[in-house]
């Protein structure tokens, strides 16, 4: 909010800062979060996130492609039923099994919403 | 054909015969004529018995000569006339109705049923049985000629709708039924069969069902915006600054942070939180391993003491080692007077030769496999005794002259109080240590006798050892008061206070004498006893008999005592070198010795003033038993022998028998009874020596 006065300098600075992708769970520096955000197991998380961002970078203009390859893999490697939600702005109330949610930004602008649900 | 031809042609002649009025076709007649002429033979019997008389029917055609021999020629073919010749099927072969050449092409003129039955066959048999008719000469006709009658009847009452074949055809069912219906209801149907059928039992079903519980879920609900994003990328570039600052701050202080968390992770990480779990769980799985122990502990009675009279036995039961003990001998036993499962030994070696390390252990009687307390000591252990109050305390005596006082409530295995060359210790062995009430200022004391001929008293006073010699033995009974003269040293080894008494205590010498001594007069003692050839191994005041004494000696003697007399009551001789004597808790006049040779000693004086109640062997050969003691309430004893072992016995009940009123009068009950019974039997013994007491 504070860059908003300081002009497009800091607007490109930023989308170059911000393209690491960025997952929302109970943060390292312990700020109180939400008790049902990302609650992947560690290992789990990190292949998702992974996969995440390879669809996201191959599928960088069709957001419904990227999320139907990662819903494919995820269903192959942990079984069914995943469900994957890609945007840019979007609501949503969602339930999931515990343990198998992910909630991450990418790219500064896109929410990647993974979750099971069978 | 023949047989039909035949059978039709009788027909005929009955139909002739029986049948007049009956209207009849052309052709029937036609046909008759025909059988007339051709079969006359057969018919001869008829003609024969009637003449030539013809009958004509009235409407029969007249015919002329001519007209009667003009031949009428008939062709019998195979096609039938009334069978249709012009059948159409529709052929989806090739789409056109077409004439279909299979027709049936049978008709069936006539059909009779035969009733001849041959005569040797089983069915005439049966037959004629059931008739009645035992002669052969009855034709199996005239049976049946009656209901020929009827079917007959009927064909011709059929013939004159014009179908005789027809007629046939229909009489067969309703003959053979009405035959078989009416004579012979029980002919054996030959496809008569019976069917059984049985089930067997199905095995019931049952109905199984679970229902697993579905995988836990939960709601998330969040709204992905641009400003979100951004904001959330912001804050973690935030954190990930000050985190990096924070990694340079902390790397100076990384070493020591390191060692805290090492600190904190052996805090947690300790083992003796299941220190209690594991050591009830010890004593459980003892509980149940030596269950068989337990139960002969509590329960059994050797009942053959019945019939032994006075004599009694010594059932063992656990037996106590330790492994780290094991070169060992028990050198000294004591009850734990508050825990009565509880006692403690001391390790060490009666071997001047061989004099090293000792133990002080703690066994209770509820574990037998591994002691409760282990003290590892650097000399020999050779006395212990533990406090009667305070029973966390306990004094011990070393080889080395030493005296130190262990408290089992503290940890490790060091003494709380040690005596050191400065504070005056022994320098020869001690050999007994025993508590004392505590003095006046409330501290805790008790006493030690030592080969360099002291009695101390040692004072616990906060955290030092405080000594005071009590008195110092000389050979000459005179107490010598210059330390250098050292050839008068009398060598003590034993000694026990009295239990009333306050001052008064005995002190047993290597050289055989006991001395009476008081602790106010350290310079000279009030009595001394010439008791034994050899060193006096233990001396014991009575529990009860404020007089009596018991002493025993390596000289194989175990002698009892009043102290006021300078003369043994009784001498017992045992054969071998004597370790230990004890005065059972529960009775003034039982008392308990082991000797050298692996043998216990139960004596009771009320029963048998000369021999042992009991003699028994309880160690293997060649093991010398070196202590005894009784448990204060059970009736049990613990003997410990020079190879670390420790053995509980469990006495007879002939051994703690309780006198009975010889002459019906009730005793009275507790120790003012046991000084009476002890006293009854000093009186036998003093009357015929000193008259005038």
């Amino acid at each position: 909010m504070a860059g908003t006065g300081e002009g497009k300098k800091e607007e490109a600075d930023y989308k170059r800062l911000h393209s690491f992708p960025l997952i929302r769970n109970t943060g390292a520096a312990g700020v109180p979060l939400p008790p049902s955000h990302t609650d992947m197991p560690e290992e789990m998380r990190v292949e998702t996130m992974e996969l995440c961002v390879t669809a996201c970078e191959k599928f960088a203009t069709n957001n419904e492609s990227a999320a139907k390859m990662i819903k494919e893999s995820m269903d192959k490697k942990f079984g069914s039923s995943w469900h994957v939600v890609i945007g840019e702005g979007f609501g949503f109330e969602v339930t999931h099994e515990v343990k198998n949610l992910l909630y991450m930004f990418f790219g500064g602008s896109l929410a990647v919403c993974v979750w099971k649900c069978s | 054909m023949p047989n039909n031809a035949a059978a039709s042609m009788r027909k005929g002649s009955t139909v002739q015969k029986v049948i007049l009025p009956g209207a009849k076709s052309t052709k029937a007649a036609n046909k008759k004529k025909d059988e007339d002429e051709g079969v006359d033979a057969a018919d001869g019997w008829d003609e024969w018995t009637h003449g030539k008389a013809l009958i004509k029917p009235p409407d029969q055609l007249e015919l002329t000569e001519a007209g009667l021999k003009e031949e009428i020629t008939r062709i019998l073919t195979a096609n039938n006339p009334h069978a249709p010749q012009n059948i159409v099927r529709y052929s989806f072969k090739e789409r056109s109705y077409k004439p279909t050449s299979a027709v049936d092409q049978m008709a069936v003129h006539f059909v009779l049923e035969g009733s001849l039955l041959h005569q040797d066959s089983d069915e005439a048999c049966r037959l004629r049985a059931k008739e009645g008719l035992p002669e052969e000469t009855a034709t199996v006709d005239t049976g049946a000629e009656p209901d020929e009658e009827k079917p007959e009847t009927l064909a011709t009452l059929v013939e004159d709708g014009g179908e005789v074949e027809e007629a046939g055809e229909e009489d067969r069912p309703d003959s053979a039924a009405s035959k078989t219906d009416r004579k012979e209801p029980k002919v054996t149907n030959q496809f008569n069969f019976s069917e059984r059928a049985s089930q067997t039992l199905n095995n019931p079903l049952r109905e199984r069902s679970c229902q697993t519980e579905p995988p836990p879920r939960s709601i998330f609900t969040a709204t992905a915006t641009q400003w979100e994003i951004y904001d959330a990328y912001v804050e973690e570039l935030q954190k990930q600054e000050k985190n990096k600052e924070k990694q340079k701050a902390s790397k100076k202080d990384n070493d020591k942070s390191k060692k805290k968390t090492m600190l904190m992770e052996t805090q947690t990480d300790d083992i003796t939180k299941v220190v209690k779990a594991s050591k009830i769980f010890e004593r459980m799985v003892n509980q149940n391993t030596f269950d068989d122990i337990a139960q002969d502990f509590k329960y059994f009675e050797d009942a053959s003491d019945e019939f032994r009279d006075q004599e009694g036995t010594l059932l063992p039961l656990w037996k106590f080692q330790y492994d780290k003990a094991k070169r060992l001998s028990v050198t000294a036993l004591c009850w734990n007077k508050k825990y009565q499962d509880l006692f403690a030994v001391g390790m060490g070696s009666y071997d001047f030769s061989k004099q090293g390390r000792g133990m002080l252990v703690y066994y209770s009687l509820k574990n037998s496999a591994f002691p409760e307390y282990i003290y590892p000591t650097h000399s020999g252990v050779l006395c212990l005794d533990i406090h009667e109050q305070h029973s966390y305390l306990v004094a011990v005596g070393f080889y080395d002259g030493c005296v130190a006082v262990y408290k089992l409530k503290e940890k490790g295995f060091e003494p709380m109080y040690k005596s050191s060359a400065k504070t005056g210790k022994h320098t020869d062995p001690v050999w007994q240590v025993r508590w004392q009430n505590d003095d006046m200022d409330n501290n805790h004391n008790f006493y030690s006798v030592s080969s360099d001929g002291r009695v101390v008293s040692w004072t616990l006073v906060k955290n030092e050892l405080v000594f005071t010699d009590i008195i110092r033995l000389s050979l000459n009974g005179a107490v010598s008061e210059g330390p250098e003269q050292q050839p008068g040293i009398a060598y003590g080894t034993s000694f026990d206070f009295h239990k009333q008494i306050d001052y008064l205590f005995l002190v047993g010498t290597e050289e055989g004498k006991i001395h009476k001594c008081s602790k106010t007069y350290s310079s000279q003692f009030l009595e001394t006893y010439d008791a034994h050839s050899m060193a006096v191994d233990a001396i014991k005041w009575n529990h009860f008999h404020p007089k009596v004494f018991i002493s025993c000696s390596s000289d194989w003697t175990v002698k009892i005592w009043d102290h006021t007399i300078n003369t043994p009551l009784f001498t017992f001789d045992l054969n071998a070198a004597v370790g230990d004597v004890s005065w059972s808790p529960y009775s003034s006049t039982v008392f308990a010795a082991v000797t050298t040779d692996g043998t216990v000693h139960v004596f009771d004086l009320s029963i048998n003033k000369y021999e042992a109640i009991c003699q028994q062997l309880v160690v293997a050969k060649k093991t010398k038993l070196t202590h005894i003691e009784f448990n204060p309430i059970y009736p049990i004893i613990i003997v410990g022998d020079d190879r670390g072992y420790v053995s509980s016995l469990k006495l007879s009940p002939n051994l703690r028998k309780k006198p009975k009123g010889k002459k019906g009068q009730e005793q009275p009950k507790g120790p003012d009874m046991e000084v009476a019974k002890m006293e009854k039997l000093l009186s036998l013994l003093r009357e015929p020596e000193h008259s005038t007491v």
